[in-house]
């Protein structure tokens, strides 16, 4: 099965690459999506067979994103009002924090939305745990204390 | 045809205009991080809107399979900005922390 789906993935994304519809162009890319998703199957999807929960995972997923794009035009306005303010109201800190997320993807994920959301940047992730965050004033750093964005990324991966 | 070519004007100018806010950060705040604020997410957003205005820019020609396979093409390249940028800032920050940057903070000013 996902065998199957690996090599579908891989050729549409030849197709859009190639843009090139003849039959010598088409094969090529048959042969080499086909050696691709034979030595590297395993890659894309851990799991021998799907279940649910990749599924559920993958709709929460895209239900996460337009509220991370809303996140993100927020952080710009934010930066840009700091950044044309004469007076330049910042507080810079560093904060460290404990997180409950566990699995790699989840913290990752996190870690590139705090990134992304408005005054705050992670620096580091230690040992899994601790996540090192540089916040650009109190205000920020007390809304990401509240936890709601580690809700948000804990509800796609980790609950079921 | 006409209301695709605004609609591009609107977003590569609003990628300006983040791009333009991004460089005055870089330029006026304190430190090495702080100016990673301005930077890494000043580019993410201005880069995306820029390349989503070409996308759009390049259909005003006409809908058909080449062009669109460009469109196709350009909005990958913004999904490829969305997924790298937050993760060099952050591989940027954690480089600075490693080498002991040492962060600006106000200094209390008594009551």
């Amino acid at each position: 099965m996902r065998y199957i789906i690996t090599f579908i993935i891989l050729f549409l994304n030849w197709i859009i690459w190639s843009g090139q519809f003849d039959a010598w162009h088409l094969t090529l890319g048959i042969i080499s999506c086909a050696l691709v998703t034979y030595l590297s199957h395993d890659l894309l999807f851990k799991r021998e067979r799907f279940q649910k929960k990749d599924i559920t995972e993958t709709i929460r997923f895209i239900k996460y994103v337009p509220w991370l794009l809303y996140q993100i035009i927020l952080a710009n306005v934010h930066v840009a009002k700091i950044a044309l303010n004469p007076r330049m109201p910042i507080q810079p800190s560093l904060i460290t924090f404990r997180t409950k997320l566990k699995k790699g993807i989840s913290l990752l994920t996190f870690g590139n939305s705090i990134t992304l959301t408005p005054g705050t940047i992670t620096a580091e992730i230690r040992g899994g745990e601790y996540y090192i965050v540089h916040a650009l004033d109190r205000a920020v750093a007390d809304d990401l204390l509240t936890g709601e964005m580690e809700n948000r990324v804990a509800h796609i991966f980790e609950e079921d | 045809m006409i209301i695709l070519t605004i609609l591009a004007i609107i977003f590569i100018l609003g990628g300006v205009f983040f791009f333009t806010t991004a460089t005055i950060g870089l330029l006026r705040f304190p430190d090495f991080y702080c100016r990673m604020h301005a930077t890494g997410k000043g580019d993410t957003l201005g880069a995306l809107l820029a390349v989503t205005g070409l996308a759009i820019y390049n259909l005003h020609h006409g809908f058909s399979l080449a062009t669109i396979l460009v469109s196709i093409k350009i909005i990958f390249i913004a999904v490829f900005i969305f997924l790298a940028n937050p993760t060099a800032t952050h591989a940027i920050m954690r480089a600075g922390l490693d080498s002991d940057v040492e962060p600006w903070t106000k200094k209390e000013v008594p009551k």
